[in-house]
Formats: C-alpha cells, sequence, structure tokens
C-alpha cells in the first residue's frame, strides 16, 4: 500500500472514531433528554425541583437530593483539597528525591482503590463511629463527605503536583534571590503561579465527588428528606437513581432521568469551568 | 523546581581547622595574608581565601583567593563551563540549593564569614541581590514584582511600597518605560524590559552587592546598551559583579577583571589572573589570559 493511501485510511478511521465518540455523546444527552421528557411535561419544572419526593402523592421533587449531592461535594472538597494541596506542597518541595516517587506511588494506589471497598469500610468502621460519638444514626453528609474526601485526594494531588512541578524553577530562584524562606516562596510565588492547574484539579475533583454512587449509597442513609444534621441520614441525586432505578415506572422513572439529566449538565457545566480556569483541559497557563 | 529541594538546603564539608571555624568574624580581616590581595587604593566587599567548590565528587572550583572591590563593576570572563556561574552563586550562597553541593575555603562578607554555621541566609541574599542569565519576572503585574521583596519583609504600607516601587523603577532606568503600566502584567513587556525590572526587583530590597549572571545574553543590542548604561550608573552606590561571556561588554563597563579556566577536562576552574580591566585586556600577565583574549577577540 502506497503511503498516500495508508495516511488516507488512517485518517479516514480517525475521522470514524471521532464521529462515533460525539455521535455518542449527543446521542446520550439526546436520550436523558427525551426520557425526561414525560416527567416535565406532566409533573412540571415547579414539582421536579421541589423539597417533596412521594411519588404516590403524585410528587417527584429532587430539591433534597441535589441539595445532598452539591453539600457532600463540597464537604468532601472542604476536607480534601487541603490534605490534597499539602500532599502535593510534600510531594514536590519537602519530600527528599529517593522517596517522592514511593509516595506518588502511594497516591496513584490510593487513587486505584475501588469505590465498593472505601463505601464498605465507610459502612462498618466510619458510621458506627461516627454513631458512637454523635449519638445519631451515623450515616449522612459527614460520612459521605469523608469517604468522598478520600476518593477526591488521589485526583487533586496529581493534577496539583503536576501544576506544581510545571512552575518554572526560575521562579523560585528569582524569590530565594532576593532574601525570601522556602516558605515564602511556596506560599508567594509558587501556588499563585500553579493556581490555573490546582483550581483544574478541585473542579475535577468535584466532578468525581459529584458523580460518585457506591460508596455515598453505603454511608448516606438513606432518607428522602432534608437531614436535621450532618449525621442524619438523606440522599444524593446518585444514590437516589440507585434505590429508585429497580422499580421505578412511568412519571417516577422519567423523573430519575430528569435527576440523571441535572447530573449530566453540572459534570458538563464543570468541564467548561476547567476549560475556562486553565486555558484548556490539561493546561496550567503557566507562562515560560 | 527540579533542582531546588526543602532539604538539600545545607552546604556542608567545611574544612576542619579552615578560618572560618574559629568564629569571631572581625578578626577574620585582620589576619595575616588576607591584605596581601587587596587591589591597592581600593576597600575589599568580598574576601575570598583558597575557596573550592564541589558538585557530589566533582570538582568545580578550586583555590579560588581574592578581593572583590567595593563600588566597583567586577567582570568575571572565561570559556563556558570553567565555573563563572557557580562563582557567582557562592557570593550569595544560591549554590545551596545544589544537591550535594560542598564549599571549601573561606567566604568574608565586610569580614564577616558568609558561610558561619549560624549565618543568616536571608539577609545575606538581601544584601547580595542576584539577577539571571534570562529575565525572570514572576507572572505577576510590574508593580508587584518590585513590591516583591519589601514585601516579604514585611513593609505594607501603601504609600512606602508607592515610593519603594517608583524609586527603584528609576534607579534601574525604567520608571519612564512603565510608569502608566504598573498594573499589567509584566510578561508583557520587551525583553530588555523584563530584565531592567528584574535589576529594579533587586534594588527595591536595598542590596549592597548585585550579582549579574550574563544578564545581556537573552538581549539584542540596543537593549544590552541600556543594561550596560545603568551599570555604570549603579556603580556609584554598589558593588557589582558581572559574568559575561562578552569580551567586548566586559571591556566596557567593568573596572576589574577575573579570568577563570579549565586546564583540561575534569580539572575544576581556577582563577588565572585578576586585575584591573585596561591591564587585562592590553597586557596579561599570564599567557593563557592573552591567548584567550585575542582568540575571542580574534
Ligand atoms: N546544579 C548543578 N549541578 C551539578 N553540576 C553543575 C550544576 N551547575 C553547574 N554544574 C557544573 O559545574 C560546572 C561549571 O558550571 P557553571 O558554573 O555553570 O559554568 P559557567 O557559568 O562558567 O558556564 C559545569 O561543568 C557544570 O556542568
Ligand atoms: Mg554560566
Amino acid at each position: 500500500m502506497s503511503s498516500i493511501s495508508r495516511e488516507w485510511l488512517i485518517k479516514r478511521i480517525l475521522l470514524v472514531a471521532a464521529m462515533v465518540v460525539v455521535l455518542g455523546l449527543a446521542m446520550v444527552v439526546y436520550f436523558m433528554a427525551k426520557e425526561s421528557l414525560p416527567a416535565f411535561r406532566e409533573a412540571g419544572p415547579a414539582n421536579l425541583f421541589s423539597a417533596t419526593w412521594s411519588p404516590r402523592d403524585g410528587r417527584y421533587g429532587m430539591l433534597v437530593f441535589l441539595v445532598g449531592t452539591l453539600t457532600t461535594a463540597a464537604g468532601g472538597l472542604l476536607l480534601g483539597t487541603p490534605l490534597a494541596l499539602s500532599l502535593a506542597l510534600f510531594l514536590t518541595q519537602v519530600a527528599p528525591r529517593r522517596s517522592r516517587a514511593l509516595f506518588s506511588r502511594g497516591v496513584e494506589i490510593l487513587a486505584g482503590i475501588p469505590s465498593i471497598v472505601l463505601g464498605w469500610l465507610g459502612f462498618t468502621m466510619l458510621v458506627p463511629w461516627i454513631r458512637k460519638l454523635s449519638g445519631s444514626s451515623g450515616s449522612g453528609i459527614l460520612a459521605a463527605s469523608i469517604i468522598l474526601a478520600v476518593m477526591v485526594i488521589p485526583t487533586i494531588t496529581a493534577i496539583s503536583k503536576d501544576a506544581l512541578e510545571a512552575v518554572p524553577a526560575s521562579y523560585a530562584q528569582a524569590s530565594l534571590a532576593v532574601g525570601a524562606t522556602r516558605w515564602q516562596t511556596t506560599w508567594r510565588v509558587l501556588l499563585p503561579a500553579a493556581r490555573p492547574g490546582i483550581l483544574a484539579a478541585v473542579i475535577l475533583g468535584l466532578g468525581r465527588a459529584v458523580g460518585e454512587t457506591m460508596a455515598v449509597a453505603m454511608v448516606i442513609g438513606p432518607a428522602s428528606v432534608f437531614p436535621t444534621s450532618l449525621t442524619t441520614p438523606t440522599h444524593t441525586l446518585t444514590t437516589k437513581i440507585l434505590m429508585e432505578m429497580g422499580e421505578s415506572t412511568g412519571v417516577q422513572r422519567s423523573s430519575l432521568f430528569a435527576m440523571g439529566l441535572v447530573l449530566l449538565l453540572l459534570a458538563m457545566a464543570l468541564v467548561l469551568l476547567v476549560r475556562r480556569v486553565s486555558g484548556g483541559p490539561f493546561k496550567y497557563g503557566v507562562v515560560e | 523546581m527540579s533542582v531546588i529541594s526543602f532539604v538539600s538546603g545545607k552546604v556542608r564539608g567545611r574544612r576542619p581547622g579552615s578560618v572560618g571555624a574559629e568564629g569571631a568574624a572581625p578578626s577574620q580581616n585582620k589576619r595575616a595574608g588576607a591584605e596581601s590581595e587587596a587591589i591597592p587604593g581600593e576597600g575589599a566587599k568580598f574576601r575570598l581565601r583558597d575557596v573550592s567548590l564541589r558538585y557530589g565528587n566533582r570538582p568545580v572550583l578550586e583555590g579560588i583567593t581574592m578581593d572583590i572591590p567595593e563600588r566597583r563593576i567586577t567582570a568575571v570572563i572565561g570559556p563556558s563551563g570553567c565555573g563563572k556561574s557557580s562563582f557567582l552563586r557562592c557570593l550569595n550562597r544560591m549554590n545551596d540549593l545544589v544537591e550535594g553541593c560542598r564549599l571549601e575555603g573561606l567566604v568574608l562578607l565586610d569580614g564577616e564569614d558568609i558561610y558561619a554555621r549560624e549565618y543568616d541566609v536571608t539577609a545575606l541574599r538581601r544584601r547580595v541581590g542576584m539577577v539571571f542569565q534570562r529575565p525572570n519576572p514572576f507572572p505577576k503585574t510590574v508593580y508587584e514584582n518590585v513590591a516583591f521583596g519589601p514585601r516579604i519583609f514585611g513593609i505594607k504600607d501603601r504609600e512606602t511600597l508607592d515610593g519603594i516601587v517608583e524609586l527603584s523603577l528609576k534607579r534601574a532606568a525604567l520608571w519612564e518605560e512603565v510608569k502608566d503600566k504598573l498594573r499589567e502584567p509584566a510578561l508583557a513587556l520587551s525583553g530588555g524590559q523584563q530584565q531592567r525590572l528584574c535589576i529594579a526587583r533587586v534594588l527595591a530590597v536595598e542590596p549592597e552587592v548585585i550579582l549579574l549572571d550574563e544578564p545581556c545574553s537573552a538581549l539584542d543590542p540596543i537593549a544590552t546598551q541600556r543594561i550596560e548604561d545603568l551599570l555604570a550608573e549603579l556603580k556609584e552606590n554598589y558593588t557589582i559583579v558581572i559574568v559575561t561571556h562578552n569580551m567586548q561588554q566586559a571591556a566596557r563597563v567593568s573596572d576589574y577583571t577575573a579570568f577563570f579556566l579549565i586546564e583540561s577536562q575534569g580539572e575544576p576552574g581556577r582563577l588565572v589572573e585578576f586585575g584591573d580591566t585596561a591591564t587585562i585586556f592590553t597586557a596579561p600577565a599570564d599567557p593563557r589570559t592573552e591567548r584567550y583574549i585575542t582568540g575571542r577577540f580574534g
């Protein structure tokens, strides 16, 4: 085969592959929209976005679950981000060169823990522990946040580490050369220079937290009402869909699709946000 | 950050019995022999006595003994790889950042051993500023670049900072060009302006010495000219040490010239000749200096 026609073939194959991916994505959105249409038509947006979930009474409100998703994700980030950033700083600044690889492998392994394992540990150890300390049921937003923190730490650490490493060494040199300490240099030069990458890391972590289902389902409740505290049961969008999917029909089923659609839009918004803050999916806005 | 790590901030391996171990800095500049290197009629800002430097087990500099005169421009010349940059970094201890770096011998700043155990490195670097080969402004505004050092040293008052920024930019001969761009990103300036901004950033912490490592190698001739003019002005108030690849530049700007050389591969760099620039360039004492200079001019 001549090189021209081989090139032509490769181009075609890549084009088809790209089209399949785009088409697949478009079909997911289309399918979700189509399936949630009955809920929007018959129950109406006011009903769908209310705080009452009671299919028997024709109430399909997802507000409780949306709030559950946002609070558990926010809680996970609140707990996870400082730890992940500290870890990234430790890995790039403090750890002796030889042990860096070891720690980095550790973080990667943490990323590879199946979520069911974390959920199981949460269910069997974390929840009883919180129950004993708080005197309440133990499951809820706090437990879910802690589990999610463990899940977002590897993501945020790895990407922040890359962002910190991408900061030109000349910045740190300039800072140290006017008499700044290591700490001042880290705080005033490195972190600001790496900020776009770190923000991207946090947003990707948020994406992971928003989408996580299994591990959260095992420690969140279940209950379809607003929790009265951080340690009383509730639901997130994902866990609610998981619980209801088997036995739903009609408008109830369609309202689950509407929840999925909201999740999908949330995820897409996050991706766009990452692009905005980092100037591209994996560019850290550091100018050489 | 590859060459820099928190754990490597040490320079070990002082020779036991080297003069630095005696403590009591003021007595050191009076010790016998120290005066013999002094250039007649000049006060010495730095005194180096038998300074050797190694990266791991690779010797880079050996037996450097010289006095760097105060409020003069000293040029450091020599073929690439002979340790000019390393020499410069000995003077503000930036070599501390290189893992496995060891210095032996004595480096005195105003008679004080800057490698003494309890010596404050951040204070040293404030007194001995450094300008790098490639302009390296922070990705911040022009103003924030100059205000960086003063802020580090705790100045918060807006008016004080404004004053320091203006004065430093004026001293760096950059004020007229950037006074309307103080809030714009420093990286938007031209290369020559960025380099003068880096000089302003150093001047803002009121140093006594300015070290420049081939500051014009990334600049065009006009920008180079501006920096050279600036150095001539700055030497009224500052001790300046400039590494340069460019013979003509050394001849044009400096009062004194130090010629470093590696004899053969794997050898450390040594100071071949040090003296006033006119003599070095017209009547060098060492044939190796002459060969290098004529070869370079040739
Ligand atoms: N950070 C470093 N780590 C190890 N070796 C270095 C480092 N910097 C410079 N060297 C070595 O030290 C020698 C002198 O380098 P340098 O001081 O940069 O010379 P010059 O500035 O005269 O070109 C060179 O052989 C170089 O490879
Ligand atoms: Mg050099």
